[in-house]
């Protein structure tokens, strides 16, 4: 097979910084070709310089496309050429239907006036083409992530793509819309589309690749063949973290005591439909220094049961009880909540957990101003030494406190949050997907934190869509869909199948 | 990311270009106007006259920085300023009830007013903009009402000494007045104090800290332009009552909004409301306490207005809410909230005064004043979006 595209010796520097250096990437005409590397590793910007988000001429080496360089001067230019980026966060009109987005600046339309009965047409033969059986005129904000997804990629077909490029598809996706979704790429790749995909899930990578380039620190590492090899997980962690990791687990003494989190009969109703019952009888414990798991898909109610007992913060006519230590508490406010001794951790923490135009300080005791001032007043220099302790404990990697977080990695972004609800010296922590979005190396520090707060007697609740972290991970799991839990699991009796299983035969 | 301590001057200039911008088109604006008007803008009369203009508009512009950094925006603080300036005079010269009686239902009723619209925008929900739109026009009618279209004055004296007062000379000597020139350099000496004390501390924890020449030069440039105000001031009539109020409330509003607990929430809500949320913080009520604390300075605004000018007029307050919100962006706040800093207000408000007060003694038409001072706040925010996007 002969190469669609290939970029040689791709060179690219901001002030300061090379971004790129010597990155080479052959594609293959109709092959599914993954990309792989941490956070930062230059995945992004490398995308960027095909799609011509940063124009020829701004960086070096070349890009051949069908066999002539080519020098794309915007995203107008790559896209005329059926290169088509769909990015992490979906750039959906939420407020537009289906065909409106799809065809949004390719509008079918003689003069500027629209044609509806084409574009519907055209629409509906989209759709089917990827799977998705809606209603062209629906509108999109309606629409689960997954959905979207699809109607992304149908907006990517509608304008003749010959390369298609997702970063981190799946990234938002329960277990079967992350399938769904692959099986649409291999479709696709059958009907002669060549796609690059940008994804941190590797067991996800060896499903559909067909070849892997892995980068790291902006230069490729190395560039692997699933047909001429068998490519194993393990091989694509060791070029992305660049040394081995025997275990991506730490590992813990696991010494559960009493019981000191409990949670019984809880209900949950839907904040605007008030006949939609959202979480169901739900009842769970937690014992000082044990680790446990919440399974589920995407949609399930994990995150709507977390956050309904953090402070009522989701849903309406809440209720039940929590039990600290053996006590009823009232955590019907978040501040309560805080005073009772829980901590959540938000999956979101872009949107839900941090300020991030505010420096490391700021964000670190915004949970526990009080702990850091007398009388209504705040000790700068108090506050200053609380975020420095953080700092060094978390090993968040920043010459001061004094850093923006928008300007941190994921990772970092994350201790920053972790320390936030550390400082408020909590007995209970809720981890929402406390990995998501983060590199492999982060995630085993982040792993490394939770174990330290486990040995410390501290009891932790984890929520988590990888179901190989929540097995590595925990002593217990509990299994929850649609809003109820259907079992509970010992991490010696717990694997993917028997709770994949759990979930379906419900 | 990490932006190294090796930089040098340059880049320390070009990364804080915002906060020496604002000192430095201040005084531009100032040495601009004092050669055009041959020397008019810079005399001991009309230096006071500055003061007492403007009080109003950086007393009212202090609670409406905290609005803006929360993330809210309130268009009726000159309608409430004219309504309550109106109360005022209906009390004290219609109905003759006594001066130190109706300041405080005054202020009361101001604060009852944000309340109100407080209310309305933190527990409902409803856009500032909208809730604030239907205030304007509420009190601008209620205003009209009260005073049934005629203008209703002049007021007692103790009234009139909010505004018109000045501090006695306590040393006797009169001219120059040596009450105004020691306050001088008690002020100069503070400022100079708390800034090698932030100095010394950001040293401590290694924070980046502008330059020793930096230092210097804008410590004597704010200390020589503080002494030489002040010597103006005591070659007429020595300091005027509501510059000292001005100045006491600028002090005080910097410390809330810099160093309490309940300052740096508000930065929070208006940074990410969401995530202040779910920190405990109760939102709701903080942003119910700016509106509150709007209404209450706005009613404040509305008596050292009336008690200036010794008369309630239907028109007072007309449009000055745009005056106000266009000082705090001058001054550098963002739009979207989170950020912004009293002195940057003050010196907004202080920039489009002189502007005010320049072209007036130029004899520029209020038509041409407008679109001027129209520029002038595009260009300002202007300025920082386009530095933002630089360094960004």
């Amino acid at each position: 097979m002969s190469a669609l595209l290939e970029m040689r010796a791709i060179t690219k520097t901001f002030p300061g910084v090379k971004a790129l250096d010597q990155v080479n990437l052959v594609v293959r005409k109709g092959e599914i070709h993954a990309i792989c590397g941490e956070n930062g590793a230059g995945k992004s910007t490398l995308m960027k310089v095909l799609s011509g988000v940063y124009p020829a001429g701004s960086y070096e080496g070349d890009i051949l496309y069908d066999g002539a360089v080519a020098q794309f001067r915007g995203i107008r230019d790559s896209e005329d050429r059926g290169i088509i980026i769909i990015h992490q966060e979906l750039a959906l009109v939420p407020l537009l239907s289906i065909a409106e987005n799809l065809f949004l600046g390719n509008e079918r339309a003689q003069s500027g006036v629209i044609n509806w009965p084409e574009t519907f047409r055209q629409t509906e033969a989209l759709l089917k083409k990827v799977g998705l059986s809606e209603a062209p005129g629906v509108q999109v904000g309606k629409l689960g992530v997954g959905k979207q997804q699809l109607v992304e990629i149908a907006k990517a077909l509608a304008k003749d793509v010959r390369l298609l490029i997702l970063d981190e598809p799946t990234a938002a996706l329960s277990e079967s819309d992350s399938q769904a979704l692959l099986d649409l790429l291999l479709e696709l790749k059958a009907q002669g589309v060549t796609s690059i995909i940008i994804s941190h899930k590797l067991n996800e990578v060896r499903r559909v690749a067909d070849s892997v380039t892995v980068i790291r620190d902006g230069t490729t590492v190395s560039t692997l063949d699933a047909h001429a090899e068998q490519i194993t997980e393990d091989r694509i962690v060791r070029d992305m973290v660049g040394r081995d990791m025997a275990n991506r687990y730490p590992e813990r003494e696991r010494r559960a005591g009493d019981v000191v989190f409990e949670v019984a009969n809880w209900n949950v109703w839907h904040p605007e439909h008030a006949d939609r019952q959202i979480i169901r009888n739900i009842a769970m414990n937690v014992r000082a220094g044990e680790v446990v798991g919440i399974a589920g898909l995407m949609g399930s109610g994990r995150t709507e049961l977390a956050m309904s007992i953090f402070g009522r913060s989701y849903g309406r006519a809440i209720s039940g009880e929590v039990k600290m230590g053996g006590k009823r508490v009232d955590t019907s406010t978040v501040s309560r909540a805080i005073d009772a001794g829980l901590a959540y951790v938000t999956e979101d923490r872009k949107s839900l957990g941090l300020i991030l135009d505010e420096n490391i300080r700021k964000n670190t005791s915004l949970a526990n101003l009080a702990g850091v001032s007398a009388r209504g007043v705040i000790d700068e220099n108090r506050e200053t030494a609380v975020a420095e302790k953080y700092r060094a404990a978390m090993r968040i990697r920043t010459p001061s406190v004094f850093q923006k977080v928008g300007n941190l990695s994921g990772g970092n972004q994350q201790k920053v949050v972790l320390s936030k609800w550390l400082f408020t010296e909590p007995e209970v922590l809720i981890l929402d997907e406390p990995t998501r979005g983060i590199d492999v190396g982060a995630k085993y520090e982040i792993y490394g934190i939770i174990n330290e707060l486990s040995a410390q007697g501290k009891a932790v609740v984890m929520i988590s869509s990888e179901m190989p972290e929540l097995l590595g991970m925990c002593d217990r799991i509990y299994v929850m869909n649609e809003g109820a839990f259907v079992g509970e699991l010992a991490a010696a009796d717990a694997s993917q199948e028997r709770i994949m299983s759990l979930i379906v035969t419900e | 990311m990490n932006q190294s301590a090796k930089d040098g001057i340059g880049a320390y200039l070009v990364k804080h270009l915002r906060e020496y911008g604002l000192l430095f088109a201040l005084i531009a604006i100032m040495v601009f106007f004092q050669v055009v008007t041959d020397g008019t803008l810079l005399k001991p009369v009309n230096i006071t006259n500055l003061f007492l203009q403007n009080s109003y508009i950086i007393i009212m512009a202090l609670g409406m920085l905290m609005v803006i950094v929360a993330g809210h925006i309130d268009l009726s603080v000159g309608s409430v300023m004219g309504f309550v300036g109106a109360l005022a005079a209906v009390m004290m010269v219609s109905w003759n009830m006594p001066v130190w009686i109706v300041i405080p239902i005054c202020l009361a009723v101001g604060a009852l007013i944000g309340a109100a619209q407080g209310y309305f925008v933190a527990f409902w929900r409803i856009p500032s903009f909208i809730v604030t739109l239907a205030g304007m026009l509420v009190f601008r009618g209620l205003s009209l009402w009260l005073l049934a279209g005629q203008s209703i004055g002049p007021f007692p004296k103790s009234f009139q000494a909010l505004s018109n007062g000045f501090i006695p000379d306590l040393f006797g000597v009169g001219k120059p007045n040596v009450t105004a020139l020691a306050a001088g350099v008690i002020a100069v000496a503070v400022l100079i104090w708390m800034g090698l004390q932030t100095r010394a501390r950001n040293a401590r924890y290694g924070i980046e800290d502008e330059p020793t020449a930096f230092f210097v030069l804008r410590n004597a440039i704010v200390s020589a332009g503080l002494m030489f105000v002040i010597w103006k001031l005591s070659g007429f009539r020595g300091l005027p009552n509501v510059l000292i109020s001005m100045v006491a409330l600028t002090v005080v509003y910097a410390f809330i909004t810099e160093r309490t607990t309940l300052g740096r929430r508000v930065y929070a809500i208006g940074g990410n409301e969401k995530a202040a949320k779910l920190s405990g913080i109760k939102t709701e009520r903080l942003a119910f306490f700016t509106f509150m604390n709007m209404g209450f300075l706005a009613a404040l605004g509305g008596l050292v207005f009336a008690a200036r000018l010794n008369t309630a007029t239907p028109k007072a307050g007309f449009g000055v809410e745009l005056d106000v919100i266009a000082a705090v962006f001058i001054g550098g706040a963002s739009m979207s909230g989170g950020s912004g800093k009293i002195i940057g207000a003050v010196v907004g408000a202080f920039i489009m005064g002189v502007m005010n007060n320049g072209m007036s003694i130029m004899g520029i038409g209020i038509d041409y004043q407008q679109v001027i001072k129209g520029l002038v706040l595009l260009a300002a925010v202007f300025f920082d979006v386009y530095n933002k996007q630089k360094q960004g």
